[in-house]
Order: structure tokens, then C-alpha cells, then sequence
């Protein structure tokens, strides 16, 4: 019997997962449809901040196929309160916030009633007949006077701040104080991180089948072991009764990191009514319930020498919680707090964070968490620093980043950075982009009084991945672990199941497992398959976030296989008559050292164990193993990105001319895929610079509540990118893998802003809020007013 | 508003004729997946925007265009001929160029935007079998993807128009 051979990690091998999707053999929640199944529809809050005096559902209880409505108060009892798990310091103000509003709605579109009718129809039709008296009070909107508590959100907390986090670097011995700098020069800046919404393609969707009390619950999740985990913390259904499964999910970008009050209100209502529910949501919905990222007010204050060395980071932030804390929201700036100092080195640093209420839709994880609006005012201030010092701005972060040559490094918030070279990744990118030649086209176009002015903007990012070290999180009052888990087991005719605790929506697992499997084991690509996404046959796992699934779960993987390999190998020399000693791996197969055509494959002693007559002593009839991988730090991908943008002085028009992105993922298994996700994650960080930004009005009415309105980019807005890695592997993993998923997020939208900002220099303009609109950009030219 | 009013359908979807009585205000995509199983296409939002629920529709024996079957009544489907993401490949199961290129050149990633990315860019390619990157682009402007950043999306296009062109260069006889 013989194995591939053809190493896999590392192949453009394409994805196992397309077939389906392309050809509409899809299973999305919605597709979704029980016998007797009901459905949903919820009646959401048109008020930003109000008491809810009365709410009467008779007349919609009585319309036809209605079978039940209930509201906050009829469940009042039993529905709880939805999960903060990153309660990030010990004070922190967590205000109660029960899936249906209980009393007041604190936001526009907060859940307020529930229509359980025959088809989805009747029951969005029953809405209109539910009568609900408002009594308006006045909403907290601006983040500023939030803080100073101008108006409470949650009057009975007396304050809007939920938390006051601090890092100093003098007091945690990682350095020294900021307050000691040399501070020959100062930059200090402010930047806005406007309000996101991840706008995954997929609305959320969730099936709830209460069956005998043994509940089955489909949902568009990221995590369906984190979910029943929550479900059985919170209904008091035991967790063995409840089983979660995220059937194909149609993107996340952490949007779908969240125990949703949708998912909680189906469970009640299943639990009313004893038939299964759907509830799914239109894109409205999607925009008013679903959670929202970024919204910081950034503070930032560089020190440096003359010559250019930084000597001290100073962050303060105001962070927007939204209406309530989300599942890990308070904990996304935190997240971005050890990213400050990005790749340089500073002997000092000091961030301060205040999380705050306002009535808004709560913020949580989007697409970096945290670690991009860190890079994005580090890049965006490392500029204004090279603009002040008269120096280039790449020559600038040159002299202060690491070298390659000095790691492991340890930063000034003690994490160690265990790989990386800056130099080459940027060196590949100036290469690719041409830099030198567009300085000069920049210096012709500037001198010609061009009204279309050319800018170079730079990014050099990294991040911390991989999340992560279990005892690290809990340190930081994280309430889970950040392992991963796999399982592998191999049938008698050779081919392998595996099971991952990630749960990929969009990240193509099935097929890069796959990669990893058959180099570990020998067997051939199409004999593997990955099971995830289901409680019942994934029982343990964490999930998928935060750029962590192979550079955890990926290792988990490894280490099983490697149980599985040394299991094999055991049996493979039982039937070579030899010691385990004598063979190697090689080549798919165990081999007799020196007599290479003495050999046995894993599908071979696969087959001994299933017929178990000739078992070595001490050996069980199985081939199966798992692992459980908890890392001991975080993965440190890194990369520099170029861009360069044509702005139109006279319309405030702005072109992406061209783009590179150099990324240093550490070790590739899928190059297709790793360039998928730098593409995808490019967009969205040209989205945040450019296009995207969620809006309310004075009342705190969401006027962005559709795509109309929230201007996700089209192919027509974006550019074609080039896109190229350096390879440096993480030292961290037997792997050598970083993550890649949010890569591109962080290091594009500082790239595009400093380019716009480069291109209007000699207008006086040395910032344009995001996005970058053409009437933002006007507006900066003629208030900047040089020319 | 009364839901007992209802109006008869008949439509050939996917080359299954159906008929079927539906209330006036239901839409071609609530149609396609709710009466008919026609679950390969998607609702991604609810005001026109995202394109994900594109479908091809023409009269029963003319020629189909890409609509997003949001923007369609069930009832103004009636007598018309519908192809749906599920019903692109061929009678073997052999993928159109579209879905090929789709799977060849990584133009999707979670894949909910896909059966109408792939239905408009059929539509387009039957237009202009010769595009430009930009009127690709332009071409492909009404379907939104969140995942992709539509490069590999733009490449696979191109990919399928050149196997389109080769193919329709062929012999009358070699092309089945």
C-alpha cells in the first residue's frame, strides 16, 4: 500500500469546502426547517433611552396562525441576564441586560417583544398590533459627555464609566516611566476610531428544537462550544441536554462572537411554546442588534530624541461600551493596550482606557479587536513624528524597530516576541511598490501644482495572535481558557476523521486540517475529513476568533496526530519484527532504517488494530488520540504595507493607485488561502479608511441601519493588490504558524490614512478623519488652506 | 392586509415547472426558498443591496438575465424561466466555467454571497464575453462579498471568460 508523499502544508491545495458552495448545496441556520417548526419575529425599540410604561400584546395574540407573543415582563423570571466574560478589572459597573427589555430600552433596536406565529409573515404582520407606550427620556449619545456623566445611561450605576484600566510600564517593571522620558520632541495626537459594523454577508439565524427537553440549537455563530456553554449557564438546562451546532456560517469577522439576545429569546420561546423555532433576522436587524466595533476616542502622546529614537508611548482612550458589555467587549481595547508600542522599541509607556456607556448598540470584536486601532495611532502618529523630525517616514521606524537580530525580544509590556525581520518584509514591500520612483512622481506632481496630488502611506504592523496562553487570559480576568483541542482517528481502511474545537466559518479548516493530517500521518488529502461546528460530535473546544484557530488549534492538531504516529509506530514494528526504534517516518510510511522497502503505513496498522488478532502486548485496538494545546504566548505576525493614493484637491476624491502588502504569517499551509485572508482583510481595513462608519442622529436613531446607508465597498471601489510574504516561523509552535486572519485589517486602513494625509502636506492638512470621504477630504484641503 | 388572497403561480425553475398559489406580496426569493426548497439561494439583506439572491429569469423560451430575486414578485415570475445557482451545472453534474474558475481561483471564502456572485458574473460574461478588470468590476458592483475583497472573485471571472471563449471557439460538433 503506498501513501502520498507530496508534502501538503505548504500546497495551494483548493478548498475541499467549495464544492458545496458553489453549486447551492448550502446549509445555512435559515435553510433550517423542522416539522411543526414556528417562527419569529421581534419587535425592536424606535427610542435610543426610554421607560417602557405599557405593552399590550392581546390584539396581536389574537391574529391568525399567531401562537404566542411574550415581552421582557412575561419572562421575567426566568430569562436572566446576557454574558460579560471579560469583566476586565475587579469594579467593574456590568449593568443587568436581559435579553427583552425589562422596564427601559437603553437602545435603538433593543429587543422588546416576540411574535411566535406559523410563518414568518404572520408573525412579522402580528407586530403592527402590539402596543407599546413609551415614555422617552433624553440618551446619552456623545462619547465625551458620556464620560464627564452628562446624562446616565443606567441612572441606578451614577455613573456612564464601567471600567478604568491601566497599564504604566514603570509600575509592572517592564519599564520605565513616561513621565521620565527625554522628550526633545512631542507629538501629541488625536484620532477618532469611528463606530464599524462587521456587516458578515450572512444574517444570524438560529434554530431552537426543545424536543424532550434534550435541546438541539442550530445558530450563525463563531462559537458553538462557548454558546452551550452560556445556554446551559443560563437557563439551567444541564449542559449534557444541550447541543449547539453551527452549521455553515456565512462569515463573522467577530460579529458572531456573542451570546445574542436573539439566540436566548428563541430558547424561551421554544421553551414557551414546546416546538421548534427559527428566528432569522433581516439585514436591518443585523445593523440595529448585532454588535458594532471600534468607537475610541484615541489620545496619543510620542517622545523622542532629535535624532529620531523613541523614548516613551502615552495612550489615554475612551472606549464606547455601547448600551451594556458585550460578551468580550471590554476587553477589545485591552487587547490593542500591549500593540501600542507595535514593533519598536520604547523604554517607557503608559495606556489608561475608560470603558463607557452611551445608548447605542453594545460594541465587541470586530476584525482585530482592539490591535487595529493601536496600529492605526501608532502608524499614524510615527508619521507626524517623521513630518516634525524631517525625516522619511519608513527610515524613522527603521532606526526604531526591532532587529532581527534581537529576538526574542521583550517588549515594553513584557510580552516576548519570539520571531520576525522587519527589515526584509519591508525591504520585499518597497521592492514591490516602487517606492523610490513614486516619491519622485510625488515631488513632480507636487512642484506642477497638479490638483491631483499623489501620497505614499506606510504601515509597519504586528500583532498579537494565537489567542491564547490560558494562564495570560486569566490574568487578565478573561473568564475561559484560550487552549484548543482535536481528535483524530483513524478506520480500518486507512482514512482519517478529525475533530477540531475551531469553528471555521469562512477560513477554509476543513481543507488546511486536511494539509496538516496528511503530511503528519501519511495518508492522502482526500482521505481526511474534519468534523466541526457541532457539540455533539466536537464536544470540547474554544472556537474561532482572533486569529487563533491554526496557530492553537492547528497545534492541537499536530500533537494529536503525533499520538496517533507514535501509536503506529509501535504496531508497525510488531508487524516488521523490529524495534519502533529502527523505523523512521518518511516517505508515508514507517521504514526499516537501511532497508527502506521494509515498511508499513498508518492505514496498515490501522487495519491490525481493527482486526486486533496480532497486537503487541500492552497495545489497545485503537488508533485514535487527542490533544489539547494551550500555548505559552501569543504568535506574532508581522508585515509592512504601501500604499499609494491619488487625491483630487478639487473633489476630495481619492484613488488607491496601487497597494503591497508584505506579510510575515510565520509558516504557510495554504498560500491560497493565507492570500484570500490578506486580500479579504485588506478590504475591510480600506473600508474603515474610505467608506464605512455607523451613524446616529441627535435622537440616537441608527441612520445607518441598512446597506444603503452603511456603504460596505463593492469590486468597483477597490483596487487589485499585490500581495507577497516573508517567512520567518513562530518559534512558539512545533508549526512554526502565526494566524493570519486579521492581518490585513490592522495594517491597511494607517497605510491608506497616511497616504491621504502625505498627499495633502503641502496643503497644511495633517489629518483627515476616517472615513476619508470626498467631502472630508475637500474639507481638509480648504481648511488647511496652503494653497 | 389579507393572506387569504391568493394568485397562481407557474413557473420553471432549475427545469421543474411549478405551480403554485401564492399570496401577491411574496417575493421571488421567499418563493424560491419557502415553497420550492430553492434554498441554494440566499437573503443577504433587505433593501436590494447585497445581490446575493441573483438569480437568472427570462420569458419561458427568450432568453435569462441576472435579477436579484428580491426585487421580484412571485407573481411577475409566472410563466417565466428561472436558473437558479442549482441549476448551473451541467446534466452530469459537470460545474459551468463560472463555478469552476469560483473553485479554482479561491473566489469565495465563507460562501454566502457566492450562488449570486456567480449568477450575475454568468449574466455578465453572456454580455461582454470579453471584459475588461474594470467592467468586471463595474459589472459586479450590485453583489457585495465581505470576505474576498473581491480580487480573486474578479480573477475567476476572467479565468471562466477565457474558457467560455475557447470553448465557443470550438467546432459546432465538439461542443456538446
Amino acid at each position: 500500500m503506498t501513501s502520498t508523499i507530496e508534502p501538503q502544508v505548504g500546497a495551494a491545495r483548493k478548498r475541499k469546502e467549495d464544492a458545496r458552495l458553489i453549486t447551492g448545496r448550502t446549509r445555512w441556520t435559515d435553510n433550517i426547517a423542522l416539522p411543526g417548526m414556528l417562527h419569529l419575529a421581534i419587535l425592536r425599540s424606535p427610542h435610543a433611552s426610554a421607560r417602557i410604561a405599557s405593552i399590550d400584546v392581546s390584539a396581536a395574540k389574537r391574529r391568525p396562525g399567531v401562537v404566542d407573543v411574550f415581552s421582557g415582563a412575561d419572562v421575567r423570571d426566568i430569562q436572566g441576564s446576557l454574558p460579560c466574560a471579560w469583566p476586565v478589572t475587579e469594579d467593574i459597573v456590568h449593568p443587568v441586560r436581559p435579553p427583552l427589555a425589562d422596564g427601559y430600552v437603553r437602545h435603538h433596536g433593543e429587543a422588546v417583544a416576540v411574535v411566535v406565529a406559523r410563518d414568518r409573515s404572520a408573525a412579522i404582520d402580528a407586530l403592527e398590533d402590539i402596543e407599546v407606550e413609551y415614555e422617552p427620556l433624553a440618551p446619552v449619545l456623545d462619547l465625551r459627555a458620556a464620560y464627564e456623566d452628562t446624562g446616565l445611561v443606567h441612572p441606578d450605576k451614577g455613573t456612564n464609566k464601567s471600567y478604568t484600566w491601566v497599564f504604566d510600564s514603570a509600575d509592572a517593571g517592564t519599564g520605565s516611566s513616561v513621565s521620565d522620558a527625554a522628550a526633545e520632541v512631542t507629538i501629541n495626537r488625536q484620532y477618532v476610531q469611528q463606530r464599524l459594523i462587521p456587516a458578515f454577508m450572512e444574517p444570524r439565524s438560529v434554530v431552537v428544537d426543545p424536543g424532550m427537553g434534550e435541546y438541539t440549537i442550530w445558530s450563525a455563530t463563531q462559537i458553538p462550544h462557548i454558546l452551550r456553554v452560556f445556554y446551559a449557564l443560563l437557563t439551567g438546562v444541564p449542559e449534557h441536554k444541550i447541543r449547539v451546532i453551527a452549521p455553515d456560517v456565512g462569515g463573522g469577522f467577530g460579529g458572531k462572537l456573542q451570546v445574542t439576545p436573539e439566540e436566548m429569546i428563541a430558547f424561551l420561546a421554544a421553551q414557551r411554546v414546546g416546538k421548534p423555532v427559527k428566528y432569522t433576522e433581516t439585514r436591518s436587524d443585523t445593523m440595529l442588534s448585532a454588535h458594532h466595533g471600534r468607537d475610541q476616542l484615541q489620545d496619543i502622546t510620542l517622545t523622542a530624541t532629535r535624532d529620531g529614537t523613541l523614548t516613551g508611548i502615552h495612550v489615554k482612550l475612551i472606549a464606547n461600551m455601547g448600551a451594556y458589555l458585550g460578551l468580550v467587549g471590554p476587553g477589545v481595547p485591552i487587547l490593542g493596550a500591549f500593540m501600542y508600542n507595535a514593533i519598536y522599541k520604547v523604554p517607557a509607556y503608559r495606556f489608561e482606557c475608560v470603558g463607557v456607556f452611551t445608548n447605542t448598540t453594545i460594541t465587541d470584536a470586530y476584525r482585530g479587536a482592539g490591535r487595529p486601532e493601536a496600529t492605526y495611532a501608532i502608524e499614524r502618529a510615527m508619521d507626524e513624528l517623521a513630518v516634525e523630525l524631517g525625516m522619511d517616514p519608513i527610515e524613522l521606524r527603521r532606526k526604531n524597530w526591532i532587529k532581527a537580530e534581537e529576538f526574542p525580544y521583550t517588549t515594553v509590556c513584557g510580552l516576548v516576541y519570539d520571531s520576525g525581520d522587519y527589515d526584509a518584509a519591508t525591504d520585499k514591500a518597497l521592492e514591490l511598490f516602487g517606492y523610490a520612483e513614486l516619491r519622485a512622481e510625488q515631488e513632480r506632481r507636487r512642484a506642477s501644482g497638479d490638483p491631483v496630488q499623489l501620497g505614499l502611506g506606510v504601515s509597519t504592523y504586528t500583532e498579537m495572535c494565537g489567542l491564547a496562553p490560558s494562564r495570560i487570559l486569566g490574568a487578565l480576568r478573561y473568564a475561559a481558557g484560550g487552549w484548543e483541542s482535536a481528535s483524530v482517528r483513524v478506520l480500518p481502511t486507512g482514512k482519517v476523521e478529525v475533530v477540531t474545537g475551531t469553528s471555521p466559518h469562512g477560513q477554509g479548516h476543513v481543507t488546511a486540517w486536511s494539509q496538516i493530517v496528511a503530511d503528519e500521518l501519511g495518508v492522502a488529502f482526500e482521505d481526511v475529513e474534519v468534523l466541526h461546528g457541532d457539540t455533539r460530535t466536537s464536544h470540547k473546544g474554544l472556537d474561532t476568533y482572533g486569529s487563533r484557530s491554526l496557530a492553537v488549534g492547528g497545534v492541537a492538531l499536530v500533537e494529536a496526530c503525533r499520538k496517533v504516529r507514535d501509536k503506529a509506530r509501535v504496531i508497525a514494528a510488531h508487524m516488521l519484527e523490529c524495534s519502533p526504534d529502527d523505523l523512521e517516518f518518511t516517505g508515508g510510511a514507517f521504514r526499516v532504517r537501511g532497508t527502506p522497502d521494509a515498511a508499513r503505513t498508518v492505514a496498515d496498522a490501522a487495519f491490525a488494530v481493527f482486526a486486533a488478532h496480532d497486537l503487541p502486548d500492552g497495545v489497545e485496538a485503537s488508533l485514535d488520540a487527542d490533544a489539547t494545546f494551550d500555548p505559552q504566548t501569543f504568535s506574532f505576525p508581522h508585515g509592512t504595507h504601501l500604499c499609494a493614493t491619488e487625491v483630487d484637491t478639487e473633489t476630495g476624491h481619492v484613488r488607491i493607485r496601487s497597494y503591497v502588502a508584505v506579510d510575515d504569517v510565520g509558516r504557510v499551509v495554504n498560500p491560497l488561502i493565507v492570500e484570500g485572508q490578506v486580500h479579504g482583510g485588506v478590504a475591510q481595513g480600506i473600508a474603515q479608511a474610505l467608506h464605512e462608519e455607523a451613524v446616529y442622529d441627535a435622537g440616537g436613531t441608527l441612520l445607518t441601519g441598512s446597506f444603503v446607508e452603511y456603504t460596505i465597498p463593492s469590486a468597483a471601489d477597490l483596487p487589485t493588490i499585490v500581495s507577497d510574504r516573508t517567512e520567518t516561523p513562530a518559534t512558539s509552535n512545533p508549526l512554526g504558524v502565526k494566524g493570519v486572519g486579521e492581518a490585513g485589517a490592522i495594517a491597511a486602513t494607517p497605510a491608506v490614512v497616511n497616504a491621504i494625509v502625505d498627499a495633502l502636506r503641502p496643503y497644511g492638512v495633517n489629518d483627515v478623519p476616517m472615513p476619508c470621504t470626498p467631502e472630508r477630504v475637500w474639507r481638509a484641503v480648504k481648511r488647511g488652506g496652503v494653497a | 392586509m389579507s393572506s387569504s388572497h391568493r394568485v397562481r403561480v407557474s413557473v420553471d425553475v432549475d427545469g421543474t415547472r411549478y405551480v403554485d398559489d401564492v399570496e401577491p406580496r411574496t417575493l421571488l426569493v421567499h418563493h424560491l426558498r419557502e415553497q420550492l426548497g430553492k434554498v441554494g439561494t440566499v437573503v443577504g439583506c433587505d433593501t436590494s443591496n447585497c445581490g446575493s439572491c441573483t438569480v437568472l429569469m427570462g420569458s419561458a423560451d427568450g432568453a435569462q438575465h441576472s435579477v436579484k430575486s428580491c426585487s421580484v414578485l412571485a407573481v411577475q415570475a409566472d410563466g417565466a424561466s428561472v436558473t437558479t445557482v442549482e441549476g448551473l451545472a451541467g446534466p452530469g453534474g459537470e460545474l459551468h466555467a463560472v463555478q469552476q474558475a469560483f473553485h479554482e481561483l479561491h473566489a469565495l471564502q465563507c460562501g454566502f454571497c457566492t450562488p449570486g456572485m456567480i449568477m450575475s458574473a454568468v449574466d455578465l460574461l453572456r454580455d461582454n464575453p470579453d471584459p475588461s478588470d474594470a467592467e468586471v468590476r463595474e459589472g459586479l458592483s450590485g453583489n457585495l462579498c465581505r470576505c474576498t475583497g473581491y480580487q480573486n472573485i474578479v480573477r475567476a471571472v476572467q479565468s471562466a471568460a477565457a474558457a467560455l471563449r475557447a470553448q465557443a471557439e470550438l467546432p459546432e460538433e465538439a461542443t456538446v
